[in-house]
C-alpha cells in the first residue's frame, strides 16, 4: 500500500514538473508557473510541497519520504499556445475531469508536438507587425509596402537560420544586418523613401517583446533570480538587432 | 479624423499579427488586436490632452492594457499574458531606440544619449503602467473577496 502511494507521489511530482518546463520552455512569466506547479500539488493532495522554480531548472521535494526531483530547462522559445493548453489541462485536473497519469501523458503529448503556425502564416504576421507600424509610429504612408518586404525577407532569413544554424543571437544579428542593407538597397533604386522608417517598422517583429515584459513582470512578483535573468536575455538579444543594424549602417 | 480611425486600424493589424508570430491560439487573436487598441487608444487619448508628456501617455497605455488583459482573461479562463503581450507592441518605444543605436554607430554620442533617456523613461513608465493595472486588479479582487466572506457571515 506504501509503495503504491509512493509510486502515485511520484508521478505527481513528475507532472508538475513537465508542466513547468512546457510553461517556462514557452515563454510564461514565473507566478504563473508558480502557481500551476503548486495548485496541482494541493489538488493531488502533496502535502509540504516545495518548488524552487528559475529560467533554467525547476527543483521540487514534498513530503520527507518522497524523492525530490529536479528538471532541467535548456531552450526557451516563444508559444503561448502551449501555455494555454497546460492551463486548460490544470483546469481540467482541478475540476476533476482527468486524473494524475492522463494529465501526464496529456503533457507529454504537448511536449513533443509542434504546433507552431506554418511560415507562410508566420511572415503573414511579420508582415502585419512591420507596415501597419510605420504608420503609427511615423506618419509615413509612402513606406509601407516597401517596409512589408523587407520584414517578410528577414523574417525567412530568421526562421531559416533559427531553424538550422540554430545558434543564439546570431539570428537576431544576421537579420538586423539584412534589414538595413535591403531598406538601403530600396531607398537607392528608388522604391523606398526614407530609410530610417523602413528599418524600424521591419525591426518591430523581432524585437524581444516577451521576455521583456517577462523580465518586469518577474521582478515585480518579487523573483530575483528570474527577472534579471531574463533581462540580461532580452538585453542581449536586443543588443544583437542593434549592433547589426549599426554595422548595416557602416557598410550601406 | 479619418487618419486616426486608419491608425487605430493599423494598430489592430499589428496586433493580430504579433499574435501569429508568437503562436497564440486561434480564439485569442481578435482579442490580441483589441487589446493593442485599447492601450494605444488610451495613449493616444492621453498624449493629445494639454500639459502631458511620453511619460504619462505610456503609462496610461500600459495600465489600461494591463486592466483590459487581464479582465479579458478571466472571461476567457486563458492567462493573461496571451492578451497583453500582442497589445504591448505598438507602445514598443521603437523609433527612439533606432535612433539611439544609429546616433551611437555614427558618433552622434550628446544625441544618443538624449534618445536613451527617452528610451529608459518609455519603459519605465510601461512598467509602473503594469505595476499600477495588477494593484488595481488585486484591490478589487480583495474588495470582492472580502464582501463574499463578510454576505456570508451575515
Amino acid at each position: 500500500m506504501k509503495n503504491e502511494n509512493e509510486h502515485y507521489y511520484q508521478l505527481v511530482i513528475n507532472t508538475c514538473l513537465l508542466a513547468g518546463k512546457i510553461m517556462i520552455e514557452s515563454g510564461s512569466d514565473m507566478q504563473r508557473v508558480d502557481d500551476i506547479i503548486y495548485r496541482i500539488a494541493q489538488n493531488a493532495g502533496l502535502r509540504n510541497a516545495n518548488a524552487y522554480i528559475t529560467v533554467t531548472a525547476i527543483v521540487m521535494s514534498a513530503n520527507p519520504d518522497i524523492a525530490g526531483r529536479v528538471i532541467d530547462i535548456k531552450r526557451r522559445s516563444f508559444n503561448l499556445t502551449k501555455i494555454a493548453k497546460v492551463n486548460e489541462l490544470s483546469r481540467q485536473f482541478a475540476s476533476g475531469q482527468i486524473t494524475i497519469p492522463v494529465f501526464f501523458d496529456e503533457l507529454k503529448l504537448i511536449e513533443v508536438q509542434n504546433d507552431f503556425f506554418p511560415l507562410g502564416i508566420q511572415i503573414v504576421g511579420a508582415i502585419l507587425v512591420s507596415g501597419p507600424l510605420v504608420v503609427v509610429f511615423r506618419n509615413n504612408w509612402i513606406d509601407f509596402l516597401p517596409s512589408c518586404l523587407v520584414a517578410a525577407l528577414a523574417w525567412i532569413l530568421f526562421y531559416f537560420l533559427n531553424r538550422y544554424v540554430n545558434i543564439r543571437f546570431l539570428s537576431e544579428f544576421a537579420a538586423a544586418f539584412m534589414i538595413a542593407g535591403l531598406a538601403a538597397l530600396l531607398v537607392n533604386i528608388g522604391w523606398g523613401h526614407n530609410m530610417d522608417d523602413i528599418v524600424i517598422g521591419s525591426l518591430m517583429p523581432l524585437v524581444p517583446g516577451i521576455p521583456l515584459t517577462n523580465a518586469v513582470r518577474d521582478l515585480l512578483a518579487g523573483n530575483l533570480v528570474s527577472g534579471p535573468a531574463r533581462g540580461i536575455e532580452a538585453l542581449i538579444s536586443a543588443s544583437a538587432l542593434g549592433f547589426g543594424v549599426a554595422v548595416g549602417l557602416h557598410f550601406f | 479624423m479619418v487618419f486616426l480611425i486608419l491608425k487605430i486600424g493599423c494598430v489592430y493589424l499589428a496586433g493580430v499579427g504579433f499574435g501569429l508570430i508568437v503562436n497564440l491560439p486561434y480564439r485569442a487573436l481578435n482579442l490580441a488586436g483589441i487589446s493593442g487598441v485599447v492601450g494605444w487608444g488610451s495613449y493616444y487619448l492621453v498624449d493629445s490632452l494639454p500639459n502631458t508628456g511620453i511619460g504619462i501617455a505610456n503609462f496610461s497605455g500600459a495600465m489600461a492594457l494591463g486592466v483590459f488583459a487581464m479582465i479579458v482573461a478571466r472571461i476567457m479562463r486563458m492567462p493573461s499574458i496571451l492578451f497583453d503581450v500582442p497589445g504591448l507592441v505598438p507602445l514598443v518605444p521603437g523609433g527612439q531606440a533606432y535612433e539611439l543605436i544609429k546616433n551611437f554607430a555614427t558618433g552622434h554620442y550628446s544625441e544618443a544619449w538624449n534618445y536613451a533617456t527617452q528610451v529608459i523613461w518609455i519603459a519605465g513608465s510601461i512598467a509602473l503602467g503594469f505595476i499600477a493595472a495588477e494593484t488595481i486588479l488585486r484591490i478589487v479582487h480583495q474588495v470582492t473577496t472580502y464582501r463574499v466572506a463578510f454576505r456570508k457571515k451575515m
